[in-house]
């Protein structure tokens, strides 16, 4: 659906992108995630036509960004950082306004626009002015711009900056949500956000993209050992000794009282014997997994240690 | 096409949303209802020639008014990056947009409708000359709005393109002035170049194509330019 090749730009002497690839696939959510000036937003104004690059190509649905960049605006939906309202509009005339420029016809216009009001759920503001209007409704109002027409791809930077936390998870299931119908291409400088809502993750620092996997392949890319979580009613207070005495294990942290991370070489799966030991010893077992990096300590590990990325 | 009307219709409803119109439209009335009355009781004729040549001047200072935030307002608002990434060329948004400015225009010069209607009443002007005055009159307005969406292409601040606009209509206004250097060659070109110059015979009641044809190329470099000015994002 989007294929990106060699993107590079710069502004002035500033290069903002350094030979940009990646590609999405139909139906993706990929979440675009990078610290603040990573370049993020120039990536996604370059997609969506309103910058061009210095060299590279970008395609959106088969059509080239730069030579058919109209065909492309018509299939693509576009919500920028600073969402876009002209606050002496009513919601619906504006939806209504931007419907049209996208190419609804008049006739399909207004259940068009009835049915992004409904998908955002501003029934109860579709009248209002929307310099009246809460930040979460502007928010919204600026999603449902993004998606009046029905587009195949959606672009999102960053959706859910400035909201409140319960703004922030509703907006987030809707993201979710709308990957079943459109191609998402969102991105954000929230790690857990990514890992909610997004099938696929593309990390971007200083212009250039560092790494692109799921959320798990990722954390499992960066992984050098394995972690496992064991919690105990009655550890004995020789448990971490015994525990590091077991064959594969290479460490034994424990936590608050009752917790151990057990850390063991990747190829040794050392649960069966801990579960074993710690029910022998009558520790009382009450809780056993293995434990996955955090996104954040792939995104720290990603963005810091620039040569053991450039090894994969 | 229909886009571009679709700009334009938002553009125009979006003046009447504010006090912005009816503070201009009335401004605008009061100005030239009062010049209308003093030049009609002082020189008895019922002819509103001198009447159009305060109109034209006063448009000047009210285009730039209604022009400064056409561009740059939604630059600053972030709704310009929407626009320009919509299915539209940068043409048709900066043409739409004029559409706007030039409605709103045509709204205040029928606003002053009444005043050829006061001349029937009591004399029997020359219809002839009143209809290209008003001509005119749309002529060199749609001109000084094509001034103000360049100035408001530039900038994404409304004093900034406000101040650009005025100054550059003030400049193209005085510069006719030249002409009373008579047989000067650089005279002659800067007369030439002056908005209100070629207003003269339209108000006398001349149509002469040479006037038409310099108004309509003169919006045309314009709205040009502003293009030029939007699409400068991509390279810059």
């Amino acid at each position: 659906m989007i294929e990106v090749q060699g993107l590079t730009k710069y502004y002035g002497r500033v290069q903002a992108l350094h030979d940009v690839t990646f590609s999405v696939a139909r139906g993706e959510v990929v979440g675009f995630l990078g610290p603040n000036a990573a370049g993020k937003t120039t990536t996604l104004r370059i997609l969506t036509g309103y910058l061009s690059a210095n060299s590279g190509t970008a395609k959106v649905a088969g059509f080239d960004v730069f030579d058919d960049a109209l065909e492309v605006r018509k299939r693509i939906g576009y919500l920028p950082e600073t969402v876009p309202l002209y606050p002496e509009m009513t919601v619906r005339s504006y939806l209504g306004y931007c419907a049209g420029l996208r190419g609804v016809s008049r006739r399909n216009r207004r259940q068009r626009v009835d049915d992004a009001v409904e998908k955002l759920r501003l029934g109860e503001v579709r009248d209002t002015i929307i310099g009246h209007l809460s930040k979460g409704f502007r928010q919204r109002v600026g999603i449902a711009q993004a998606l009046v027409h029905d587009p195949m791809v959606v672009v999102l930077d960053e959706p859910t900056i400035g909201l409140d936390p319960r703004q922030i998870i509703e907006t987030r299931q809707l993201i979710k949500d709308l990957g079943r119908d459109h191609t998402i291409i969102l991105s954000t400088h929230i790690l857990p956000e990514v890992g909610m809502t997004c099938s696929r993750v593309v990390i971007i620092d200083h212009g250039r993209i560092v790494a692109q996997d799921s959320a798990e392949g990722l954390s499992a890319r960066v992984r050098d050992s394995a972690r496992v979580l064991l919690r105990l009613l009655r550890p004995g207070g020789d448990a971490a000794a015994i525990l590091a005495g077991i064959p594969g294990v290479t460490g034994v942290r424990r936590q608050a009282d009752e917790a151990f991370v057990i850390e063991s070489s990747l190829d040794a799966d050392v649960r069966d014997q801990v579960a074993r030991t710690a029910v022998e010893r009558n520790w009382g077992l009450v809780e056993l997994r293995s434990v996955e990096l955090s996104l954040e300590d792939v995104f720290l590990h990603l963005t810091t240690q620039e040569e053991g990325v450039a090894a994969q | 096409m229909t886009r571009v009307f679709l700009i334009a219709y938002r553009e125009l409803k979006s003046y009447f949303c504010s006090w912005m119109a009816y503070l201009v439209i009335g401004g605008f009335l009061a100005i030239s209802g009062f010049i209308f009355f003093v030049i009609i009781t002082g020189n008895h004729q019922a002819s509103m020639r001198w009447s159009f040549h305060n109109m034209a001047v006063t448009l000047l200072f009210v285009c730039p008014i209604l022009t400064m935030r056409l561009l740059a307002e939604e630059r600053r608002s972030g709704t310009l990056e929407v626009l320009l990434t919509s299915p539209v060329t940068d043409a048709q948004v900066v043409l739409g947009k004029f559409l706007g400015a030039v409605g709103l225009l045509a709204v205040l010069v029928a606003a002053t409708l009444h005043f050829p209607l006061i001349l029937a009443q009591y004399g029997s002007p020359d219809p002839g000359p009143l209809f290209t005055g008003y001509l005119g009159l749309l002529l060199v307005g749609a001109s000084f709005m094509a001034v103000g969406v360049l100035a408001s292409s530039l900038t994404e601040s409304q004093v900034v393109a406000g101040f650009l606009s005025f100054g550059g209509l003030l400049v193209l206004w005085i510069i006719g002035w030249a002409a009373s250097q008579p047989g000067s060659a650089v005279g002659h070109v800067l007369e030439q170049l002056s908005l209100l110059n070629h207003f003269d015979d339209l108000a006398k009641g001349v149509i002469d194509s040479k006037d038409i044809v310099f108004y309509l190329s003169f919006m045309a470099v314009c709205l040009f330019g502003a293009v030029r000015a939007l699409e400068s994002r991509k390279w810059r």
